[in-house]
C-alpha cells in the first residue's frame, strides 16, 4: 500500500486551515498543527514498516514530458528518506508542542502555526521527491517558510533584515543549484535520482554540474562562504531556530549531497570540494563559537560547524557517517535550541555573560541542556560521540589526514565551547539580576523526550557499525575522540570554573585573534565592501540611468511639445482684430508675391 | 469724364479706411460699419470697371450686360444680410457680457 505521499499532505491541510480560519481557532490552530504532525509521524512509521516488508519507490503518474522523456511525480522510499521523514516529523511534533508554550501570548499565534505547518509539508515533500524538479519546488518552499519565520517578528528591524539576508544569500546558492541541475539534464537527459548510478557524460561537465548542485547545498546548509545568514537567522523565534535552522531545513543541503552521492562519488574533484568546504566551515564556525556571547548565536555557529562536519563526512566518502551525524545532530541540536529557548523565556536575555547559576532554578532545562551539550561535545555514550567518531574514522580510513586533523580540532573546539556555554549559563554565580523560573510542562516535556533521544540515538548506528566490520581500529579512534572531547571540557572547566590564571593570561595575550573571532573573521564586512556596496552602487547607477536617461527622453519629448505649444498658443489671442490684422498682412503679402513686386 | 484712376483712388481710400477702422475700433458696431466701408469700396470698383471696360484705354472688351452693377447690387443685399447676422451676434454678446468692447470677448482663449 503506497501511503508515503500522504505524509506531506497532513501538515499542508493544517496550513490551509490555519492560514484562512486560524484566527478563529485560537489555541485550536496549534492542536491542529500538532495533530497533523503526529499523523505524519505515524504515517512515516507505517512507511518504514512497509519498507521492511519490501515496498519500494513508486510513481504517482507522469507529470511532464520533457524532450519526450517522462518526468514523474515520483516518491522515493529508501532508508535515507525514511530516516529524514522520521526525524522531521518526530522532532517537528515535539517542537510544535514546545511552541504552544513558547508562543502562547503572541498576537500572530495561529499565523505561526500556519507557517510552521507549511514548512513541515515542504520539508517532508522535499525528502520524498525522486527528481530534481519536484525537489526544487519543496526546496524553495522550505526556503520561503524559513524567510517567513525568521522575519516572524517583522516589527523588529533586525528580524526583517535577517529574513531578507537569509533569503538572498540562499538564493545565490540556489542559482548555482538550478544551473547545475539543468547542466546535468542537458548532458545526461535525466532529472531522476535513481538514474545517477548510470550517468554517462563528459567528465569535466559532470564534475562542474555536481559542484554547482553542491552550491545549492552550501546556501541551504549555511556552509562557507554562504554561511552568513544562519547566525542572523537567530532573530526568529527560538523553536524555529531549533526546527528549521538546526535540525531539519539546514540539513536539507546535507540531504541533497547524500541523495546525489553516486554523482559526487563518481567525480573525485566534486567530492573533494564537498569535503574541503565542509572542513573550512566546521573549523571556522567552531572558532567563532568559542568567543561568541549570545547563547543562540553560539548554537548557530555550532550548527554551521556540525553541518560542515557532515559535509566533510560525506566528502571523504562516508555516506552513512554523514547521514548518521545528520540524524544525531538533529536530536541534540533541536534539544539544545529548545533549552536555550526555555532559558531565554525564563530570563529574557540572550547574553551569556549576564547569566550564571541557573542550574538550581531551572532543574529540568539544565539537566536536558547538559545532556544535549555532552551529546554535541561527543562524550560517550551520548549520540554525538558515535556519529562524530564515525566521521573521524572514515576520514582516517580513506586517507585524508588533513581533513581528519580538521575534524579532530573541530571536535576539541566543540567540546570546549559547549562546556564554556554550560559553565557560564548554568553554573557559577549569577552575574546580573535574574528572576529565572522553570518553564511550563508543555515546554519541558519535549525537552525530556528529546534528551532521551539525544542520549540514546547513537546506539542505532553503533551496533550496525560493529556488524559490518568495515571499520578497523575503531577502538583506538573512540579512545582518541573521547580524549579530545574530555580535553575540551577540562580546559573550559579550568578557565571558567576554576578561573586559573595561566589560561586566562594566555587568552589575554592573543587579543588580536580574539578580536578577529569576535568579528567573525570580518566576513560580513568583506561581503559588505566587495559585494553589497558595488551591487548597490550598480543599482543606484541603473536607477539614475532610468530616471535621467530613459525617463528624461520620455519627459523631454513631452517638454518640447509643451514648450512649442506654449509658444504657438500665444498666436491664439482670442481677439478677432488680431486675426484680421494677420489676414490683411497675409493678403498683402500674397498680392505682392502674385504681382512679383 | 472722370478718369478711372479717380474711382480707384476713392475705392482704395475707402478700403483702407475700412481696414483701419476694422483693426482699430474697440466698439463692435464700429467694426461692423468699417466692414460696410470695405464692401462698398469693392462696389465702387465693380461699377467703375464695368463702365470703363472696352473704352479706348485698352482694358479688354466691353461687357454686353451691366454685370458690375448687378454684382454691386448682390453685394449690397448680402452685406445687408451680413449686417443683420452681425448685429444679432452683437446683441447676443452684449446681453452676455454687458459690453461692446472687443477686448472683453475672448471666450475662445483658454
Amino acid at each position: 500500500m503506497h501511503i508515503a505521499h500522504y505524509i506531506p499532505l497532513f501538515p499542508f491541510l493544517a496550513f490551509v486551515i490555519n492560514i484562512f480560519v486560524g484566527r478563529r481557532l485560537k489555541i485550536g490552530s496549534a492542536y491542529l498543527a500538532v495533530g497533523t504532525c503526529v499523523l505524519s509521524f505515524l504515517c512515516s512509521l507505517k512507511v518504514w514498516q512497509g519498507f521492511l516488508q519490501g515496498e519500494r519507490s513508486y510513481s504517482l503518474g507522469t507529470w511532464l514530458l520533457i524532450q519526450g522523456k517522462p518526468l514523474d511525480f515520483g516518491i522515493i522510499v529508501d532508508p535515507l528518506t525514511i530516516m529524514m521523514l522520521l526525524i522531521v516529523s518526530f522532532i517537528g511534533t515535539f517542537i510544535l508542542i514546545y511552541s504552544i508554550g513558547y508562543m502562547h501570548d503572541d498576537p500572530r499565534f495561529s499565523r505561526y502555526f500556519a507557517y510552521i505547518s507549511l514548512f513541515m509539508a515542504s520539508m517532508l515533500g522535499l525528502v520524498l521527491a525522486d527528481n530534481f524538479i519536484l525537489l526544487l519546488i519543496f526546496w524553495e518552499g522550505v526556503g520561503l517558510c524559513s524567510y517567513f519565520l525568521i522575519a516572524f517578528w517583522h516589527e523588529r528591524p533586525a528580524a526583517a533584515k535577517a529574513g531578507i539576508k537569509a533569503f538572498v544569500t540562499t538564493r545565490i546558492g540556489d542559482t548555482g543549484f538550478l544551473v547545475g541541475m539543468l547542466l546535468l539534464f542537458f548532458t545526461t537527459g535525466t532529472f531522476h535520482f535513481s538514474d545517477f548510478q548510470f550517468l554517462r557524460g563528459p567528465e569535466p561537465v559532470l564534475t562542474l554540474a555536481a559542484i554547482l548542485i553542491f552550491a545549492g547545498a552550501i546556501g541551504k546548509s549555511a556552509q562557507f562562504p554562504l554561511h552568513v545568514w544562519l547566525p542572523d537567522a537567530m532573530e526568529g523565534p527560538t523553536p524555529i531556530s531549533a526546527l528549521i535552522h538546526a535540525a531539519t531545513m539546514v540539513a536539507a543541503g546535507v540531504y541533497l549531497v547524500a541523495r546525489c552521492f553516486p554523482l559526487f562519488a563518481a567525480h573525485p574533484a566534486a567530492l573533494q570540494t564537498v569535503a574541503v568546504i565542509g572542513g573550512i566551515s566546521a573549523l571556522m564556525a567552531a572558532t567563532i563559537a568559542v568567543v561568541n556571547n549570545d547563547i543562540k548565536r553560539v548554537l548557530a555557529y555550532s550548527t554551521i560547524s556540525q553541518l560542515g562536519l557532515m559535509m566533510l563526512g560525506l566528502g571523504v566518502g562516508g555516506l552513512s557517517a554523514g547521514t548518521f551525524h545528520l540524524m544525531t545532530h538533529a536530536f541534540f541540536k533541536a534539544l539544545l535550541f529548545l533549552c536555550a529557548g526555555s532559558i531565554i523565556h525564563a530570563v529574557g536575555i540572550q547574553d551569556i555573560r549576564q547569566m550564571g547559576g541557573l542550574f538550581s532554578k531551572m532543574k529540568v532545562t539544565s539537566v536536558t541542556f547538559c545532556i544535549g551539550a555532552l551529546a554535541l561535545a561527543g562524550v560517550p555514550p551520548f549520540a554525538g560521540f558515535w556519529s562524530k567518531d564515525e566521521i573521524l574514522l572514515t576520514a582516517w580510513n580513506n586517507h585524508h589526514p588533513v581533513l581528519f586533523a580538521v575534524a579532530l580540532l573541530t571536535s576539541l573546539l566543540t567540546s570546549f565551547y559547549m562546556a564554556r556555554l554550560i559553565f557560564l549559563v548554568l553554573f557559577g554565580k549569577p552575574r546580573s539580576e535574574l528572576h529565572a523560573h522553570e518553564s511550563p510542562a508543555v515546554m519541558t516535556i519535549p525537552l525530556v523526550v528529546l534528551s532521551v533521544f539525544a542520549a540514546l540515538a547513537g546506539f542505532i548506528g553503533s551496533p550496525l557499525k560493529e556488524a559490518t566490520g568495515a571499520y578497523e581500529g575503531s577502538q583506538v579512534m573512540m579512545l582518541a575522540s573521547t580524549m579530545v572531547s574530555l580535553t575540551g571540557l577540562g580546559l573550559a572547566y579550568l578557565i571558567y570554573i576554576r578561573q586559573m590564571a595561566l589560561p586566562q593570561s594566555l587568552l589575554m595575550s592573543c587579543q588580536g585573534l580574539k578580536q578577529l573571532l569576535l568579528n567573525k573573521y570580518y566576513i560580513d564586512e568583506i561581503y559588505e565592501v566587495v559585494l553589497v556596496k558595488p551591487i548597490l552602487r550598480l543599482c543606484q547607477g541603473s536607477f539614475s540611468f532610468d530616471m535621467k536617461i530613459v525617463d528624461g527622453l520620455v519627459n523631454g519629448v513631452a517638454n518640447v511639445t509643451q514648450f512649442c505649444s506654449g509658444v504657438l498658443r500665444r498666436t491664439q489671442t482670442g481677439l478677432v482684430q488680431n486675426y484680421l490684422l494677420v489676414q490683411v498682412f497675409g493678403v498683402v503679402l500674397l498680392i505682392m508675391w502674385l504681382l512679383k513686386i | 469724364m472722370i478718369p478711372l484712376e479717380h474711382f480707384c483712388l476713392l475705392s482704395a481710400f475707402l478700403f483702407c479706411a475700412g481696414i483701419y477702422g476694422a483693426l482699430t475700433r474697440r466698439n463692435a458696431i464700429g467694426i461692423l460699419i468699417s466692414i460696410e466701408l470695405i464692401l462698398n469700396a469693392a462696389n465702387i470698383n465693380l461699377v467703375a470697371f464695368n463702365k470703363y471696360l472696352g473704352t479706348n484705354d485698352g482694358l479688354g472688351q466691353a461687357p454686353t450686360v451691366p454685370s458690375g452693377q448687378v454684382f454691386a447690387l448682390f453685394v449690397v443685399a448680402i452685406a445687408a444680410a451680413a449686417s443683420v447676422v452681425g448685429l444679432v451676434l452683437i446683441i447676443a454678446i452684449y446681453r452676455h457680457a454687458k459690453s461692446l468692447f472687443t477686448e472683453g470677448f475672448h471666450l475662445m482663449k483658454e
